[in-house]
């Protein structure tokens, strides 16, 4: 093979100085990182909220979690986003469409991503929450409800409670997807991790190391979320159950 | 609102996009056939196979687990072509988008395959083996005819869903200017200005096949469960 391996390139001025080649990865990892924990932590919030009102006895929120549910978990993720890129702001009010042209670039692809991320994985965490709260023995809410407590202090005291921390080990799954998913962010223009580890590549003509690289950071962040998850699904498990042997 | 529709553009569209749709099937199906057929030599080797080996498939399928599906269709586009050049020594030797594309998720989706296929072959019990082989029956024709037609029914709704979630991730060949539904959409829309119905119509028509797709699991499940009482 032809090909010369240098694994010092990550120490080398960039061609578009910018400062070293490895600063480029470093960079792109932060936002990587800035997004996915942004992205999972507005999703877990607003999972929540679609997963209990999936459950709720009132219709009208039942019915809006589930079509918000259904239409979000049932497109491609980079369909979205181009309707929030794209799409959406023609359809704005035109000030609003306007302002957030002007925005930014930076700023505005972040913000887009973040919102077509969080919606996209809210929706699939609004599921987990949903499997977790009908996990909970149906006699758990008769029994909150006997003793005198309204539909918000039962789930409050009674079923989230022990439906949350059933749904954790999902949810992990759900974090290391938006982890990877963040990698779409690049076809808006967004460089992450994945788009540095491309111009990097061309840079710097040396596409193994630039790729070896990022599958490196890819994996041992997903390997750390893992045993870090492990170690607060023991610490918080519900006494009593199988699953959590 | 500030937007004039102009729906009969898709009219002018549409050829060029049902292209796109065509090469969304195809990269859906060959992906599916080839992902799901070695995804399931995977499962039976790590099951079945010594420890070595069997490790190093969990390694294979948590490589392409943890990486994001646009990384290795990069990584197989513009790297495939070098490493092969220097295998054939053929230094002209190109791989087109439509074959690292294909590449990419056979690799990606088998991983996630062997999982499912991992999953449904524990679930058939182990006393199945057993009788199969008391009636003389090698390992190889046990599993042939008696542990994986049991283990397929049991997994049936898991491997639509992947399969679904593969039609979804088909859209990320945009990475590589691969025209499949997507690729075609933003190039037809641009090409016309209509970038808006475009994508608009695209995220319906994946909204229906995956609706679709959703309907059926949910019927074969009921249909399971109305078949053990």
């Amino acid at each position: 093979m032809h090909y010369s391996w240098d694994w010092l390139i990550f120490f080398k001025p960039s061609v578009t100085g910018e400062g070293l080649y490895g600063l480029m990865l470093l960079r792109g990892l932060l936002w990587t990182v800035a997004l996915s924990l942004l992205a999972w932590t507005l999703a877990l919030g607003l999972g929540l909220i679609a997963g209990v009102s999936r459950t709720l006895p009132n219709r009208a929120a039942r019915y809006l979690s589930t079509v918000y549910i259904h239409c979000f978990r049932n497109t491609p993720l980079l369909v979205q986003l181009f309707l929030w890129y794209f799409v959406v702001p023609e359809l704005l009010p035109l000030e609003w469409g306007n302002a957030l042209k002007q925005m930014n670039p930076t700023t505005n692809q972040f913000l887009t991503v973040l919102v077509g991320l969080t919606l996209y994985t809210a929706a699939k965490a609004a599921e987990q929450v949903r499997a977790g709260i009908e996990s909970v023995p149906r006699s758990q809410k008769q029994a909150a409800m006997a003793l005198g407590l309204g539909t918000a202090a039962a789930y409050r005291h009674v079923i989230l409670p022990q439906a949350l921390r059933i749904v954790i080990p999902p949810l992990t799954s759900d974090f290391l997807n938006v982890f990877k998913n963040s990698a779409v962010a690049l076809t808006i223009g967004l460089m992450e991790l994945t788009g540095q580890t491309r111009q990097l590549s061309e840079f710097s003509a040396h596409p193994f190391e630039a790729f070896i690289a990022a599958t490196l950071i890819y994996m041992v962040i997903t390997y750390g979320v893992i045993v870090l998850m492990r170690h607060i699904e023991r610490r918080v498990r519900v006494p009593g159950l199988l699953g959590a042997a | 609102m500030g937007y004039d529709f102009d729906w009969a553009s898709l009219q002018r569209a549409w050829p060029y996009l049902l292209q796109g749709l065509q090469m969304t099937a195809f990269l859906v199906a060959a992906s599916m056939a080839a992902g799901m057929g070695l995804g399931t030599l995977l499962a039976i080797t790590r099951i079945f196979a010594p420890r070595p080996v069997a490790a190093l498939v969990a390694g294979y399928v948590n490589l392409f687990r943890s990486i994001p599906l646009i990384l290795t269709i990069l990584w197989i586009y513009f790297l495939m072509p070098v490493v092969l050049r220097s295998v054939t020594g053929d230094p002209n030797l190109s791989v087109g988008p439509i074959y690292a594309a294909l590449v990419a998720f056979v690799l990606a989706e088998s991983a996630y395959y062997c999982e499912i296929i991992r999953a449904g072959i524990g679930s058939v019990r182990a006393g199945q083996m057993q009788a199969a082989q008391s009636l003389g029956m090698s390992p190889w024709q046990a599993m042939r005819h008696v542990i994986l037609p049991q283990a397929f029914r049991n997994m049936t709704p898991s491997l639509i869903n992947q399969t679904i979630a593969l039609l979804k991730d088909t859209s990320l060949v945009y990475v590589i200017s691969l025209n499949d539904f997507l690729g075609a959409a933003s190039k037809v829309g641009q090409r016309d200005g209509r970038v808006v119905e475009v994508y608009i119509l695209v995220a319906v028509v994946y909204l229906v096949l995956c609706t679709a797709g959703a309907w059926w699991i949910t019927w074969l499940q009921r249909r399971k469960a109305a078949a053990a009482i």
